[in-house]
């Protein structure tokens, strides 16, 4: 089977989420990429470095700059002429694309698959992942997206992939990138980050959430994220969201702070290998899923602990 | 401009799924039903838009049981003007959703169309995407700010590393994010009213869509089960566990 995965980029670098798309596809048989974008040598010189991979498709041009599906799809579907299956990170990008690309192709998506068990099946976690599906597709192309915590990430060096140049048909004239927001911080980015220290509507406001969660997350070096509810009252920018329909992490360590377990914060963090819970009320539904818990006011317990450590 | 909002009637999001003991899917019986969270933002969308007058109708329509008309009836109490249901009893998949979708906009001619970005049983977020694929029109999905300029909408998106703004000629497709608003309570006048506004039924023979499957759902099962840990007294203890697990020196 040929399989053909999307490479997501920013800045020049290859994001790590595609990285374990590369390894699901892997799974399925030989791998090739398509690296679009504007200015894009260096990526696609990185892309063909990374273990285990043949061909890397390059469409170099301004149309394909912001990975605006309107413009990208149409170009995975010319190359779909020859592949048997298409992978994307599950990520805001893949998620934007590969439904634009299966409908083209007439098959139905197999969405955030967390494992491949055979050409035709996967796994898929539904219903906030409190229902894990098996499921067959009997489409004659496969379009999946790939939950990264469960894939390794294939290896950046190692590889000898050959570059070839793709001509799309470029902008489709229907969309265009008018500007973006980044969030900007020396933390580790949530999804890759070792440990994650996060915080929920307890921290009541945007300063607290500063001067209690940053400085114990600066002190293990961790990323920070929020629930939902702490997002929605701006005490944080969006990207910091865990859960179902937020970021999915699994870190080595998860510190959830004030925030209460709801079935939509767990399905973004529940595969973390240890939990760790901070909340005063000893009842709260975190606490079922922690693996360490202190029932403790957070003003006064973590403070304490961030100058303990 | 005309604007069509899809809505699905799934299992209301306070509730815990349970997976069914022969592992064939999620036990819904007897279970609390409700608008998919995200749909009853994008039909407050779409009001907002007509109550600023950039919307002339706002037409509601669901794909599933017979009891999915309780929720187009919620979405007509909020302030949609019509509905369509089109009856299935058995599950039908994005793709099967998306090419009725497309029907209905080849029919209704609709500005934009406003779903949601997922519908939270199936976890897909594939629909809006598709129906943008197959009616030929750009999408802006995970929206948390929608702005209608003339024959242009500038979607504001929710994305990994925080906020884009992408501009779309219309008719479009757009696909709601949890912050783009806060979806209003239906009045009971309201409810009251909506009950005499027009819902047609249709099938999807009615417009020649095959809706067989494509994916067999061959197992569901639960996902690994995390146990309860240990309480630790107070912090020396969590720090004495944080050193213990390497992860503080
Ligand atoms: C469609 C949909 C999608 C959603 N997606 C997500 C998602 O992706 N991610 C997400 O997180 N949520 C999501 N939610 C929201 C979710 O249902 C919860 O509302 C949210 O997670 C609650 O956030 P919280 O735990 O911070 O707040 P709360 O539930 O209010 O919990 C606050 C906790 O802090 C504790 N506390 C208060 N004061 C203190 C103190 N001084 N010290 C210690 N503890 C204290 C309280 O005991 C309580 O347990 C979604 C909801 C819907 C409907
Ligand atoms: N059966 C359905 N009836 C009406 N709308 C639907 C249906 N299925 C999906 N949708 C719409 O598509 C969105 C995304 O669903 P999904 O792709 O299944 O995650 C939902 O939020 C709805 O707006």
């Amino acid at each position: 089977m040929k399989t053909l995965v999307w490479v997501e980029h920013e800045g020049g670098a290859i994001k790590d989420a595609t990285l374990s798309a590369i390894t699901a596809a892997s799974k399925l048989g030989e791998v090739h990429l398509l690296v679009a974008g504007e200015g894009i040598g260096a990526v696609a010189d990185a892309a063909a470095k990374i273990a285990g991979v043949g061909k890397v498709h390059v469409a170099d041009g301004a149309a394909y700059g912001h990975a605006l599906p309107e413009n990208v799809a149409p170009l995975i579907v010319d190359l779909m002429g020859h592949h048997d299956a298409f992978l994307a990170p599950a990520t805001a990008n893949g998620k934007n694309i590969a439904p634009r690309v299966a409908a083209l192709l007439d098959v139905m998506q197999i969405s955030e698959i967390l494992s491949v068990e055979s050409e035709d099946s996967f796994t898929r976690p539904t219903y906030a992942g409190n229902a894990i599906a098996t499921v067959q597709s009997s489409d004659a192309k496969k379009i999946i997206t790939v939950r990264g915590t469960a894939f390794e990430k294939a290896a950046r060096e190692g590889g000898s992939g050959t570059i070839e140049a793709v001509s799309g048909a470029g902008d489709a004239g229907l969309s265009s990138f008018v500007g973006a927001e980044i969030s900007k911080s020396e933390r580790p980015e949530l999804t890759s980050a070792k440990i994650i220290v996060s915080g929920g509507r307890a921290l009541q406001n945007s300063e607290n959430f500063h001067s209690v969660i940053e400085p114990l997350a600066d002190k293990l070096g961790a990323g920070v994220g929020a629930s939902r509810a702490a997002v929605d009252a701006g005490y944080v920018p969006n990207d910091y969201q865990v859960g179902q329909t937020g970021k999915i992490v699994a870190p080595e360590v998860y510190i959830a702070v004030g925030i209460s377990g709801a079935i939509q914060h767990l399905a973004g963090m529940k595969d973390s290998k240890t939990i760790i819970a901070i909340n005063k009320d000893e009842d709260a539904p975190i606490f079922q899923v922690a693996d360490i818990g202190l029932v403790a006011d957070l003003f006064k317990a973590v403070p304490e602990l961030t100058e303990k450590l | 401009m005309k604007v069509l909002v899809p809505v699905k009637r799934v299992i209301d999001y306070n509730v815990k799924p349970r997976v069914k003991m022969d592992g064939t899917g999620v036990d819904l019986a007897n279970v609390k039903m409700s608008m998919n969270p995200f749909d009853e933002i994008a039909v407050e969308e779409a009001i907002r838009l007509k109550e600023k007058g950039v919307a002339t109708e706002i037409i509601a329509v669901s794909i599933g049981e017979q009891k999915a008309q309780e929720t187009l009836r919620t979405a007509l109490a909020m302030g949609a003007d019509r509905a369509i249901l089109i009856v299935s009893e058995t599950e039908v998949e994005p793709l099967g959703v998306a090419k009725l979708l497309a029907k209905i906009v080849e029919e209704e001619a609709p500005g934009l169309v406003i779903l949601g970005k997922q519908a939270i049983d199936d976890d897909s977020n594939q629909t809006g995407q598709m129906l943008a694929a197959l009616t030929g029109r750009p999408q802006g999905t995970f929206a948390s700010k929608v702005e209608v300029e003339g024959d242009t909408v500038k979607v504001t998106r929710e994305v990994d590393g925080g906020l884009e703004t992408v501009s779309l000629k219309t008719p479009a497709i757009v696909t709601t994010d949890l912050r783009l608003n806060e979806p209003r309570y239906a009045s009971l006048p309201n409810i009251m009213k909506a009950k005499s506004k027009p819902l047609v039924q249709k099938t999807p023979a009615d417009y020649g869509v095959d809706v067989t499957p494509r994916l067999k759902t061959l197992k569901v099962s639960e996902p690994p089960k995390r146990s309860a840990g240990i309480k630790v007294a107070d912090v020396d203890e969590l720090v004495a566990k944080l050193k213990a697990m390497g992860v503080a020196a």
